[in-house]
């Protein structure tokens, strides 16, 4: 796991955070240990509001595509974690794992992230719960995934070696909603590039941090206390 | 499984039992057109749709899903061999209406309501059709009421649910639930697969079986139907 200081201008790439992860010591008394998808989002939380006190450890983001693997691993983190710190908070949402992930964070006795899936929490749950039902068409794009949309989507799933097979992947999508937690037109661009290879409508929907940044801020303001 | 050498191969100058590896060889590897022309060769000579069907396509996706089920094959290739196997299907179907193939029984399976996910429905379609039993497959976002109207209409003796999406997988409850409220829940074998369900699940929500994939379903199917036509025959 790279080890970096707790700064954006050190943060490591996207292909260390996608398959390497993220260890960032500050000294601090809390502990969140997330998905390296979304390093560069807590970092901007915790930086924008001063939250000094939080450190922040990340697994390899390529997890996600392996979702069995992210509970034990995860396990491993905590308890490698334990004792170090006042309190540790888990930053994934149930991310596949089918409830699995809850079970083991109230086993744990941590907390962790509302909602499915990154694309949920950035939207806000409440709001992404309230537009599933018409939105289940949808494909869902972050910063991230827009940056790694090739080793999170394309390659992953055989349509550099077989793009013959998009239609039995996406055939039933119809729009891509890229979901923006940063105003970049060049991830922007990206996302729209996306949507066309994938043969969909493209939505750019600006989210920003929504509960991710919530829950951070309760759960550090906690750990302040 | 590919190998250079596959180019040389004359797959009509094979002898039966050679051709029928190699075409498992071929499913392995996804090559439609191979599938499609060992399957012609097989029935001119004088194979049985029938053998063809369960020896060479259904022998060689069992292969397939085993590599699946222990990490060695990812869903692209999975993906290209059932689009191999289906293209032998194609040409051996009607021949199997006409020639007679054992019947196993009748499936209605669909991916539940508000879930667009059919990857996993569709493999479990493909071997439940190459294992005998006939399937009327509903496709995606299906309501309660699809459901439960295809299942009288088609007087069906299984029901398949699928769900990719956590937040889709209960709706597989609402079915079960409205079943038993119209005192039909036994009339059906029910069983529910995808990838984020498991055995606790299918407990929980009164599936009789969670299938992890189109293998299992299979042979859980076969197991279900024995039991039915054991009990109707000790009845």
């Amino acid at each position: 796991m790279a080890e970096d200081a707790l700064d954006m201008t050190t943060l490591p790439n996207d292909r260390t955070l996608t398959y390497d992860g993220l260890n960032a010591k500050a000294g601090g008394r809390v502990l969140v240990i997330a998905c390296g998808a979304l390093a560069r989002e807590i970092l901007a939380v915790l930086r924008l509001n001063g939250l000094n006190h939080v450190d922040l450890q990340c697994l390899p983001a390529i997890l996600h595509n392996h979702p069995d693997r992210i509970v034990p691993a995860l396990r491993d983190a905590v308890e490698a974690a334990e004792g170090r710190y006042r309190r540790i908070f888990i930053g994934y949402g149930d991310c596949g794992t089918g409830g699995g992930l809850e079970r083991a964070a109230a086993e744990m006795g941590v907390e962790m992230l509302p909602g499915a899936h990154c694309y949920a929490f950035f939207e806000g749950v409440e709001a992404f719960a309230a537009r599933a039902e018409d939105e289940f068409t949808a494909f869902y794009l972050t910063d991230f995934l827009a940056r790694q949309f090739d080793a999170f989507v394309w390659e992953p799933l055989g349509l550099d070696r077989h793009p013959e097979l998009r239609d039995a992947y996406f055939g039933h999508y119809e729009k891509l909603v890229y979901q923006a937690q940063t105003d970049d037109p060049d991830l922007t661009e990206k996302a729209e590039e996306a949507a066309a290879r994938l043969g969909l409508i493209f939505e750019r929907r600006q989210t920003g941090y929504g509960d991710l940044e919530r829950t951070l801020l309760r759960f550090a303001g906690d750990g302040q206390a | 499984m590919s190998d250079d050498q596959d180019d040389d191969i004359i797959l009509s100058e094979l002898e039966d039992e050679e051709l029928v590896l190699q075409m498992h060889d071929d499913l392995y590897d996804g090559l439609k057109e191979e599938i499609e022309e060992g399957v012609n060769i097989l029935l001119e000579r004088g194979w049985e749709p029938y053998e063809v069907l369960t020896e060479a396509l259904v022998g060689g996706m069992t292969i397939v899903g085993r590599d699946f089920r222990d990490g060695i094959l990812f869903v692209p290739e999975v993906l290209l061999a059932a689009n191999a196997m289906k293209a032998g299907m194609a040409i051996l179907k009607p021949l199997l209406v006409e020639t007679g193939a054992p019947r196993m029984g009748k499936m209605v399976i669909g991916t539940v309501k508000g879930d667009i996910h059919d990857i996993g429905k569709n493999l479990v379609s493909m071997m439940m059709e190459g294992a005998g039993f006939e399937v009327v497959d509903l496709g995606i976002n299906n309501a309660v009421e699809s459901y439960l109207e295809a299942l009288k209409s088609e007087e069906a003796d299984i029901l398949g649910m699928s769900a990719l999406l956590t937040t889709t997988m209960p709706y597989m409850k609402v079915v079960i639930d409205t079943m038993k409220a119209e005192g039909i829940r036994d009339d059906y074998i029910i069983l529910v697969g995808g990838a984020p369900l498991n055995e606790e699940f299918g407990k929980a929500i009164g599936a009789d079986a969670y299938c992890r994939d189109a293998a299992v379903a299979v042979e859980t199917a076969k197991e279900f139907i024995a039991r039915k036509h054991n009990q109707l025959a000790a009845g």
